[in-house]
């Protein structure tokens, strides 16, 4: 008989995704599905006929998890499509605001939804019953990133105060000195966390695969730098469509992502580390060095690490930032213009690539958008096809548990990548 | 006293107003002395065995999957809340009502064959709710009154009066009397301490229409602050375009 190994709904990531394997009755893995049944959301359907400066609070509401990325990709396609130059002070404060919700995001991820793996609990509350001191270090550093993300924005969930070429809000001398002495303190804890994640014992699973990042030459990139591969792209934002493909899959809302005329590929945080190791801060480098990873590492067990690794690089960098505030903002009357824009910010989770036509009134007429997980769904299941055949004299729950556990170090934020399919190939 | 059995779910939604319970990370360690998290997918592997005492319900329903899910919540939870403004009244993804089922599939996907997807609803379209709580995501006051509300057994007292309200409460000049700008304030559920118009913004309307929103008469206010028809059908078709109190508008 076939055996079919089933996860139904995958737990402890956002959003509603199974995965299914058929086994041959031989022994031999058959077939690998990554399920996505999130309801499509239709963003870049209605998105068109809407305003220019309304934009980054539509895309914002793609996810709940990473708004500050859509918000920051949006801004700067438009930007782009009109033209703007944006101040380096709106520049720094968009970095700082970039890497509060990095910070958010990776400790929720790797606090709350991938430790509990290692030690064998169904979730962070149970961890806590006996180290008590890790839900105490998430909740603290969490709390961290959404309090600068708030300071900057009003609020941590959908911040309001990016606009097109600013920021409608300053942050005091006052506030910023005292949120940089808690970053200043918290660098303990975010070096603690890169210890608990290079000692904790992960599957040897290495699958080199092409990995894709922004990069850039002057620092570590979030918001800017160009499209970057270990495959050897090296191309600027809006050439993204001329290397990425997608196709649409019956069993899922998601789509599928290839490098053009090569295979699946993988973007997130391991891959920006690979591609920007020497951008990181000292420490980070240091920190990451210690417990032996190296770089290029191809073991997507290790995007939990590489997560933490990029909390301790952020501390440094906001601290850096915010030892500079406050900025003066001044936005120069925004003349509309017609244009195409383009934009792509590392959200947590990768790559996430903003596309907008804009008529002479700066209404949307076409909206393309690709955030990071549906680019990683295809390689997910790549990733299954090398590890499960390596494991089938396994019981079916002890299969299906790590095949969730490698969905799981991916972070798959699904709501996000079925906020719709674009409608690039289909006009 | 025994934990009140709460189970947390996502339907058409981007999961933020689940991560503003998750920011409550300071209160949360003794929250979860009063609540159990007896189901919520994000954040334990546990499965949904029994029935709920509450049942959180973030996002709309847009499937006929999530159809059948929200009468079974229904079925096995006391009380109903729909959590944010998603299961509310539909929120930003409710924009698409306004193009047929076909135009949104069509227009999206290379295949609409193999899409299941019916029209956006907030989730009193199809069953019984018993508290509502506005916002996008709510807001954290909003939220705590909320686990206040469950845990001594009342209903949280939400706000149904403007913005404008916590505008004068704050001491704000008034964006739109004083400067002539666009403001959804008039029409819209305090709750949120009326962030972005404290912060150099004017409200959007993330909050929802008020109680007794007078939407035809803001309406003509925008209007006269400036703006052109299409973009007071934008402003009322946002948030909550698909609600008795704005539809008209935003037609």
């Amino acid at each position: 008989m076939t055996r079919n190994i089933k996860v139904d709904y995958i737990s402890r990531v956002e959003g509603q995704g199974g995965i299914d394997l058929w086994v041959s009755p031989d022994g031999e893995l058959r077939d690998v599905k990554v399920r996505v049944f999130e309801p499509p959301r239709f963003f870049e359907a209605f998105m068109v006929g809407r305003r220019y400066d309304e934009l980054m609070e539509l895309a914002a509401r793609i996810c709940g998890i990473c708004p500050v990325s859509h918000e920051i990709s949006a801004l700067r396609a438009v930007e782009d499509a009109m033209g703007l130059e944006v101040s380096e002070a709106t520049r720094r404060v968009r970095k700082l605001l970039a890497m509060s919700a990095i910070i958010s995001s990776h400790i929720l991820s790797v606090y709350f939804l991938t430790a509990p793996d290692y030690f064998g609990c169904r979730d962070l509350i149970e961890v806590a019953r006996e180290h008590g001191e890790l839900l105490k270090r998430g909740l603290k550093l969490k709390k961290l990133g959404n309090d600068l993300t708030q300071l900057i924005g009003g609020k941590s969930v959908h911040p309001v105060t990016a606009v097109v070429q600013r920021f409608t809000n300053t942050i005091s001398k006052v506030d910023a000195d005292a949120m940089r002495r808690r970053f200043i303190e918290a660098k303990g804890d975010a070096l603690e966390t890169v210890a608990l994640f290079g000692e904790v014992e992960v599957p040897k699973f290495v699958r080199e695969c092409e990995h894709v990042a922004l990069s850039r030459t002057d620092g570590y990139p979030f918001n800017e730098g160009d499209l970057a591969s270990t495959g050897g792209i090296h191309v600027p934002q809006r050439e993204y469509r001329r290397y990425i493909e997608e196709t649409q899959v019956p069993y899922s809302t998601a789509k599928h992502s290839n490098v053009k005329g090569c295979s699946s590929f993988l973007v997130g945080p391991l891959a920006r580390v690979n591609l920007n190791f020497d951008k990181l801060s000292r420490d980070a480098r240091d920190a990451a060095k210690s417990v032996g990873f190296r770089a290029p590492d191809f073991n997507p067990f290790h995007s939990p690490l590489a997560r933490a690794i990029e909390v301790v690089h952020c501390i440094d960098e906001c601290a850096e930032i915010l030892k500079t505030m406050p900025y003066s903002e001044e936005g120069a009357p925004i003349k509309v213009r017609r244009g195409d824009g383009f934009a792509i910010t590392e959200a947590p989770r990768g790559v996430n690539y903003h596309h907008y036509t804009l008529n002479r009134s700066g209404i949307v007429t076409r909206a393309d958008i690709v955030p990071p997980t549906c680019q990683n769904y295809r390689n997910m299941e790549m990733d299954l096809w090398g590890l499960v055949p390596k494991m089938l004299d396994l019981p079916d729950g002890a299969i299906a548990h790590r095949c969730e556990m490698l969905i799981r170090a991916y972070d798959p934020c699904i709501s996000c990548s079925v906020h719709a399919i674009n409608i690039h190939e289909v006009k | 006293m025994d934990k009140l059995r709460c189970g947390f779910f996502k339907f058409t939604g981007c999961a933020g107003c689940q991560m503003e319970i998750l920011r409550l990370e300071e209160e949360l360690p003794r929250l979860l002395e009063l609540i159990e998290i007896a189901y919520w997918p994000m954040v334990t592997t546990k499965e949904w065995e029994g029935d709920l005492d509450f049942a959180f319900v973030e996002g709309s329903v847009s499937t006929p999957r999530e159809l059948r899910e929200i009468k079974e919540i229904r079925e096995r939870s006391k009380v109903v809340v729909a959590f944010g403004e998603c299961a509310v009244t539909g929120c930003i993804p409710s924009i698409r009502n306004f193009m047929t089922q076909r135009e949104a599939e069509k227009g999206v996907y290379a295949h609409p064959v193999w899409i299941d997807s019916i029209g956006l609803r907030g989730i009193s379209e199809y069953v019984d709710v018993d508290v509502s709580v506005p916002g996008c995501p709510p807001h954290r006051n909003t939220v705590l009154e909320v686990f206040k509300g469950a845990v001594l057994g009342r209903a949280p007292n939400l706000r149904r009066h403007s913005v404008c309200m916590e505008c004068k409460l704050k001491d704000n000049g008034c964006l739109l009397t004083d400067e002539g700008r666009p403001c959804m304030g008039p029409v819209i559920n305090a709750g949120c301490g009326a962030l972005c118009p404290s912060l150099g913004r004017v409200c959007e309307g993330c909050y929802g229409p008020m109680s007794a929103a007078n939407a035809s008469s803001h309406a003509q206010i925008l209007m006269e602050a400036g703006l052109s028809e299409d973009d007071v059908k934008r402003k009322f078709r946002k948030y909550a375009g698909w609600t008795p109190e704005f539809r008209r508008e935003a037609e």
